[in-house]
């Protein structure tokens, strides 16, 4: 059994290494006031490019750490030069989406170059332990502490004695200033962005010989684990970053040694919310400052939505009420059913992101609460399946507004980062609360789809129910949208300062907004997890969250048809043109640069 | 009484015809005070206005007075009730409605709907005001719409296209597009339209003409004449000083957060402390004038 002092050696030294990715991530969010997605990308790419370096080419050790920093820090660098720099002067929305699509893109280029399945990552150092009071120290310790005070003792010079660094530090108090006074902004942010990326890579290094392994998966909790760290120091704030991390870092060593390791994130996440509901400026910002500038200019792109005449819609609504009685083949079906459910949950998402302007990062745990809820009690209290749908919408509506109500007061990109940290937990729950979830086992045996004890079995009658309730959904959305509640959200979207000062609640109506796609949501996975009468933790992941998110901008923000349309175009056309399962979710990503790139308002526009 | 504590010793006590009544208001950034111990009354059906030199407190007081900020000092009554502090959806509920420098259109929404989401706060029938459940009952008549909740609608839209009509063919026939596509000039308007919508009892103004040329601007002061003709209890802010000389009951002059003058646009002309603070900006009276009304 390890003593305490192992504990906070090891949460020290956790500490270190999200201080690498949190410092990249604050010196990005002071210059250009973006929480940059892909820093976990990043960190992946630099694991990998260690192994490559480690294993394949046998380099020493230093020669390593320069190889992944340089190498990290080009990648940065190409990001912001083709992913960003482009975007300068278009909306708020269209940077944080386009380093959400950078960053699938990246993790899924490592994944089919590399394999998803993990890798040891050896250090190359000794293997030997000094022992120290009532603890131990091993070389990799003291090689990581090493870096870490090195980059923050070069950074702080850079900071503090170059001419680059002092137009960093004026870009960070005040852009159009430094502008003003001639400081090219595009070298500060080429400057910060490979700096950020040099130390995210170093990271995933670290982190990889530290445990010896590496698997593409790490990118998405890297990612994570750095925003809680910065957010903690205070957003912007390099050197409260370097503390949010040790804090961080402790905090999870001395969890995992009370509760054990499979809650080791619950602690970073939970962390997280607290600290944004309760000092949204961090820890260390002083309690009253000025307030910020209050933003104008839209979230989302202005666009007029294209008017589909009623007839079209009665003629797609008929061809696809009457496919099954065509000789088509039950592929077909099954696709389409799959994109029906996909349908709803883009439903929803596109409200709460593109009505209300809410962008939920996690909104497959909406269709977690809605399986989990359908399925038990469909199973352990042998409710009819069609009510225990209809149930598990009311729960993911009651439930998921309830847990994602902590991110009300916030805005922008802070939104997603807490949906997608209450998402994390929400599964971690699932993981964990074994006498009600069955946690890792999952739930097996659920009961297929029926209505009024006929059981939905041929792959017709499954379309045509799925179809039936993808349709009713959508429009009772149109006739929301269509009312004053319509007209209130688009309202808080647009200027929630504005909005406000006519008398609108913004908790009540992002309440409402959470509640009726809660809803929609729930339904689809209520309806899911009886078609796949097997579900689990992961069944409903953060994959299926960013699939969900280019349908919506695709669709165009808030525009339920297009919610519709987009998800026959992202579910069904890989289908058709039998694209590799393992390539799709890139297409997705890079379909959602191109869009963000070249047509932000969708196909059929925002409403 | 207990209202009472914490008010400067020799603030004057707030007549009891004044609508709106600040006592010692103030609010500091860091070192800065922004608004400092700034005293006003405003009595029902008049016309106030606020000038000063860039950066003076102006915008940040009418941010004080309509919930957008928090003062740390002083209080705000209206209709003799402390309002100090309240959320700025309250206070529209209590009807207070106002306008922003900068003009804050909701830019994807059409004209119509601009204007609709200012009659928020007299929505009734289809927001009823049961405690707890109140936003379900709303969702779902929002979604099923009986008779009254649309003839509520109704009612409301006639009455949007009776505002939009006060300014001629300016808005009318844009109606149903959306809010980005207008001019600098239509946005301004639109947003007085909007808190008409509100029938407010107070409503404050942030530089209804910026950005306007010399017709523009004298159709806003016809509009704003007719508007306290009707009576209306209007805080306007304003660097047209024509205007101002015009329309005001009074004037109160701020400076570095400060009210340095206070009287009928002829007594705060002619105040020293007035033109000096002019001057100490590096800008003569006449010389503020010529620019103020040239942008």
């Amino acid at each position: 059994m390890s003593s305490w002092l192992d504990y906070t050696i090891n949460g020290l030294i956790l500490g270190n290494v999200y201080a690498l990715v949190a410092v990249g991530l604050a010196l990005i969010f002071g210059v250009s006031r973006l929480i940059n997605f892909a820093q976990g990308s990043i960190y992946l790419v630099g694991a990998y490019i260690g192994w490559v370096a480690v294993v394949g080419l046998r380099t020493p050790l230093f020669v390593t750490i320069v190889l992944v920093a340089a190498i990290s820090a080009l990648v940065g660098l190409i990001i912001e030069r083709f992913g960003l720099r482009p975007l300068q002067n278009s909306v708020r929305i269209a940077p944080l989406l386009a380093t959400i699509g950078i960053s699938f893109v990246l993790d899924q280029i490592v994944m089919l170059t590399f394999s998803p399945n993990p890798r040891a990552l050896p250090s190359q150092l000794p293997d030997i332990r000094f022992q120290i009071g009532t603890g131990t120290i091993g070389p990799l310790d003291i090689l990581i502490a090493c870096i870490g005070i090195t980059s923050a003792l070069l950074l702080f010079v850079f900071l503090r004695y170059s001419k680059l660094g002092w137009a960093v530090r004026a870009t960070a108090q005040d852009r159009d200033a430094a502008m003003q006074m001639g400081v090219d902004v595009n070298r500060v942010n080429q400057a910060v962005f490979g700096i950020a990326a040099a130390l995210g890579g170093l990271s995933g290094l670290l982190v990889g010989m530290y445990y010896n392994q590496i698997d593409t998966a790490m990118s998405l909790h890297a990612t994570l684990k750095g925003v809680v760290a910065e957010v903690v120091g205070g957003a912007g704030n390099v050197p409260g970053a370097v503390v949010g991390s040790l804090l961080l870092g402790l905090v999870e060593s001395y969890g995992v040694a009370v509760f054990g390791t499979s809650y080791r994130n619950l602690f970073a996440f939970l962390l997280l919310i607290v600290v944004l509901v309760f000092r949204p400026n961090g820890l260390f910002a002083s309690a009253k400052q000025a307030p910020p500038e209050p933003l104008t200019g839209t979230f989302i792109a202005p666009s007029r939505p294209v008017h589909i005449p009623r007839w079209a819609l009665l003629i797609a609504f008929a061809a696809f009420a009457l496919l099954p009685l065509l000789p088509v083949s039950s592929y077909v079906l099954q696709t389409l059913i799959n994109a029906w459910l996909f349908a709803m949950l883009a439903l929803s998402l596109t409200l709460v992101a593109g009505t209300i302007g809410q962008v939920s990062l996690g909104h497959a745990a909406l269709l977690a609460i809605g399986a989990y809820t359908s399925a038990l009690l469909s199973l352990d209290f042998s409710v009819p399946v069609s009510i225990s749908i209809i149930c598990g919408g009311l729960m993911s509506a009651a439930l998921g507004t309830l847990l994602i109500s902590p991110s009300f007061r916030l805005r922008g990109h802070y939104v997603s980062i807490a949906t997608l940290a209450i998402g994390e937990i929400i599964s971690l729950v699932i993981l964990n609360w074994e006498t009600v979830t069955r946690g890792p086992i999952g739930v097996s045996g659920i009961p297929p789809l029926s209505l009024f004890g006929y059981e939905f079995i041929s792959a017709a009658s499954i379309y045509w129910f799925s179809f039936a309730v993808m349709v009713l959904l959508a429009l009772l959305q149109v006739r929301l949208l269509g009312s004053h509640i319509g007209r209130s959200f688009r309202a808080i979207r647009d200027d929630d300062v504005a909005a406000r000062a006519y008398g609108l609640s913004l908790n009540r109506y992002k309440a409402l907004a959470f509640i009726f796609g809660g809803f929609a949501a729930g339904v689809s996975g209520g309806i899911a997890a009886h078609l796949y009468s097997y579900i689990n933790h992961e069944t409903f992941n953060t994959q299926q969250s960013i699939l969900a998110l280019t349908i919506v901008i695709l669709g165009g923000l808030g525009n339920a048809a297009g919610a519709i349309v987009g998800s026959v175009a992202l579910v069904g056309l890989p289908e058709v043109f039998r694209i590799a399962a393992e390539y799709r979710i890139l297409i997705y990503g890079i379909v959602l640069l191109l869009l963000v790139r070249f047509r932000p308002q969708g196909l059929l526009g925002t409403i | 009484m207990a209202e009472e504590i914490g008010r400067s010793p020799n603030a004057p006590i707030a007549s009891p015809a004044s609508l709106l009544s600040l006592r010692g208001l103030t609010r500091r950034f860091g070192g800065l005070t922004a608004v400092d111990g700034i005293d006003l009354d405003l009595a029902k059906g008049d016309l106030v206005s606020i000038i000063g030199p860039n950066g003076a407190g102006k915008t940040t007081l009418f941010n004080l007075v309509t919930g957008l900020d928090r003062p740390d000092g002083g209080e705000v009554r209206l209709d003799g009730q402390v309002i100090t502090g309240f959320s700025p959806e309250r206070l529209a509920g209590n009807g207070i409605a106002r306008t922003f420098q900068l003009g804050r259109v909701f830019g994807n929404l059409s004209v119509m709907e601009n204007v609709l989401i200012g009659a928020h706060t007299r929505l009734r029938a289809v927001k009823p005001a049961t405690p707890l459940i109140g936003p379900l009952l709303e969702l779902g008549l929002a979604l099923l719409r009986p008779a009254a909740v649309k003839a509520e609608e109704e009612q409301l839209r006639d009455e949007v296209r009776g505002i939009l009509g006060r300014f001629g063919e300016r808005l009318l026939p844009r109606i149903d597009q959306p809010a980005y596509s207008l001019s600098y000039a239509n946005r301004r308007r639109l947003e007085i339209a909007r808190a008409l919508a509100l029938r407010p009892r107070l409503l404050l103004l942030d530089e209804p003409t910026a950005g306007m040329n010399p017709t523009e601007t004298t159709e806003m002061q016809a509009l704003v004449a007719e508007l306290k003709a009707e009576g209306l209890t209007i805080l306007l802010i304003e660097h047209k000083l024509d205007m101002v000389m015009r329309l005001s009951d009074r004037v109160i002059v701020m400076d570095e957060g400060k009210k340095i003058a206070e009287g009928t646009g002829e007594d705060v002309r002619n105040d020293a402390r007035v033109i000096e603070a002019y001057l100490g900006h590096g800008l003569s009276q006449p010389a503020a004038d010529a620019r103020e009304t040239a942008a």
